[in-house]
């Protein structure tokens, strides 16, 4: 017995430095970074590069100027932009890979090979991928020219350095917009934990969405976080990145949802065609409910992959268009270009807080029913 | 019936085929572009085949690409295969050593894999900075090493978690200790789980970039850093960056045809639950 816990403490003593150097390099680091998003370091150039710089502490005043200051409306539209970027990919990926995996589960002959080259992207770097879609979307060639071989007009869109904005919105609606939007997802979790019969749960998620949802309507127009309006909206130039990004990584979500279909026993659709369910039936009651949980995994995988998105943009765009800009990048800029590494770790912080958001309820939940199995 | 059978058939292979369109695309453009003289190059012929099939561009972009290609293998081998043993060894631990407070430190190691790599940067900077590791490639690897922990523990820990217990049991009956039960009977057992490992981190760090252009100094910047300069440049002509493009690109691709099979296991384990 004694040799074991002998053995035991070997064991733990080979894993120590894994998790000491992890404890540093990530959580210290992330310690770190959150104290210099409080301080000025960046704001006296002489301090920007020294060895040992001069900080003074400043409180919340550099994430106030992110997201209500004059000079920072550049952070304001690259958050925009990471929003409708986010949204557009996950549903694209979703969408595209959904649909291979079905077209693959058809019993097709040759899947092996269509496989190989739906997946292929993925084994690509971001810069290789955006250095080509690059080209693939020159204003004058590449995509644009396609319809002239079908014998219609050349494409005319500027694709990446398209200046049009569409469904623009005023920045200071963001606090309504937000709490709206939360409302909204609260609203669905309640109805879900009532048709699951926990009326408790359901009640109390009510409860706050109806009162987010009030405030939004009536508190929040009163909220002024700028002076004047300013307009935001979705950038047209984001539509190639888009497009690159699903190309890259649809893949992935076929790869997902192919292993996934592969396990849903045969009988459950065989039963339903019995019952006498059309095929689209079979996919509407008895396939889709069972892809809920692949979905809601890739759903953060993608999430958590555009909110960091930064080489895909930088080879497709460079990194200086602002139109096409997202925090990520931003951050690089002022931290690493224009040593302003109070702005950059206050960006940063803020990217960490979004990513956190879907990411440790994530981690949460699948390791918790890890243990319960 | 029949009838619509077929008609669904010829609808699936037609739209497979669309779909296969959109994929290989890119690809077509790309390898008629490299293999065009520049001159030839325009975008109104921008698919047109070359006229004549034209080498010389891999051979400037070789000779371009060549450092950043080599460092980038460097890069990528060392950190690999360190952060590959690494994460046996830890994931030996975590599934058959369980010790109290294993289920707190797991997920804490795993957030690590999440992280958007800015939060860290301006103190991984400094850090480099004062210790003498900025801008060469020692940094970079041991920053991949340390930042590749979570997910060689993850997969190894997963792919560990199949060995019967009882084999290991039997091991410590016959007197094997810690490291004993390691070489004797898990090690053996880890080929699998090695390749998937390797694969997945090989393909990653050979195809990052925050890291390496933040990081390195040119003399040391692996192969993405130096396309994306390359493309960057207004005054290139687009042969040489598409030839990069396929440099760049065919080491990852090489491995994803010859060990797809692995390749898709990684990336299926790259979603914790395994």
């Amino acid at each position: 017995m004694r040799r074991f816990s002998r053995d035991r403490l070997t064991a733990v003593l080979m894993l120590l430095p894994s998790l000491v150097v992890l404890a540093i390099f990530v959580y210290g680091f992330i310690g770190q970074t959150a104290y210099v998003s409080f301080t000025d370091w960046g704001r006296d150039p002489a301090q920007a590069l020294a060895v040992s710089p001069q900080l003074n502490f400043v409180g919340w005043d550099n994430y106030q100027r992110l997201f209500t200051g004059l000079l920072e409306s550049r952070f304001r539209q690259d958050l925009v932009n990471l929003v409708f970027f986010t949204v557009f990919f996950i549903v694209g990926s979703l969408g595209l890979g959904l649909a291979l995996a079905i077209l693959l589960d058809r019993g097709v002959k040759g899947e092996a090979f269509f496989r190989t080259i739906f997946l292929y992207p993925f084994a690509l770097a971001f810069i290789v991928t955006g250095t080509v879609w690059r080209w693939m979307l020159q204003p004058q060639g590449g995509v644009n020219l396609l319809p002239t071989y079908l014998g219609l007009p050349r494409g005319e869109f500027a694709w990446l350095t398209s200046r049009e904005q569409v469904w623009r919105f005023d920045w200071n609606q963001v606090p309504s917009i937000t709490a709206g939007i939360v409302a909204v997802v609260l609203l669905w979790i309640a109805w879900g934990a009532l048709r699951r019969a926990q009326h408790g749960q359901a009640f109390g998620f009510a409860i706050v969405g109806l009162a987010l949802a009030a405030w939004g309507l009536a508190g929040g127009p009163g909220v002024e976080l700028l002076p004047f309006p300013e307009r935001r909206g979705f950038n047209l130039a984001l539509i190639g990145v888009i497009i690159a990004a699903v190309w890259q990584m649809s893949g992935y979500t076929m790869a997902l949802y192919l292993a996934s279909l592969r396990g849903i026993p045969e009988e459950l659709r065989e039963a339903a065609r019995v019952d006498g369910a059309s095929g689209f039936q079979v996919y509407r009651h008895v396939v889709f409910p069972l892809l809920g949980p692949i979905t809601l995994s890739a759903m953060i995988i993608l999430g958590h992959i555009s909110l960091k998105i930064f080489d895909l943009i930088w080879a497709m765009a460079g990194p200086d268009l602002a139109t096409t800009s997202v925090p990520a990048l931003l951050m690089y800029l002022r931290a690493f270009r224009g040593n302003q590494f109070a702005d950059g770790a206050a960006i940063a912080m803020v990217l960490l807080l979004m990513v956190a958001l879907v990411i440790v309820p994530y981690l949460w939940s699948s390791l918790r029913g890890e243990v319960r199995r | 019936m029949i009838a619509a059978l077929k008609r669904t058939r010829w609808l699936t292979y037609g739209l497979l085929i669309i779909a296969s369109l959109f994929f290989l695309g890119p690809v077509y453009l790309v390898i008629v572009t490299a293999f065009k003289e520049p001159a030839e190059i325009r975008l109104a012929t921008a698919w047109h085949l070359p006229q004549r099939w034209y080498w010389q561009s891999f051979v400037v972009a070789w000779d371009a690409f060549s450092t950043g290609l080599r460092n980038s293998l460097i890069l990528a081998v060392t950190a690999t295969v360190i952060s590959a043993m690494l994460g046996s060894l830890n994931g030996y631990v975590l599934s058959k050593w369980r010790f109290p407070g294993a289920n707190i430190v797991f997920p804490l190691m795993l957030f690590g894999m999440f992280i958007p790599y800015q939060s860290i940067l301006i103190p991984l900077f400094q850090f480099l900075r004062d210790v003498g590791l900025y801008g060469g490639l020692p940094g970079l690897i041991v920053t991949h090493v340390v930042y590749g922990l979570p997910i060689t523990t993850l997969i190894f820990r997963n792919f560990y978690a199949e060995i019967p217990d009882e084999m290991l049991e039997a091991g410590k009956i016959d007197g094997a200790g810690f490291f004993g039960l390691y070489a004797r009977i898990v090690f053996p057992l880890s080929i699998a789980g090695f390749v998937v490992v390797i694969i997945w981190q090989f393909t990653q760090i050979w195809n990052e970039f925050l890291f390496a252009v933040t990081l390195t100094r040119p003399a040391s910047a692996p192969i993405t850093v130096a396309l994306a300069q390359l493309a960057g440049g207004e005054a290139v002509r687009w042969n040489l960056p598409m030839a990069g493009a396929i440099l760049a690109a065919l080491p990852t691709l090489i491995i994803y045809i010859i060990l797809g099979r692995y390749f898709i296991r990684g990336l299926l384990a790259g979603s914790v639950k395994g």
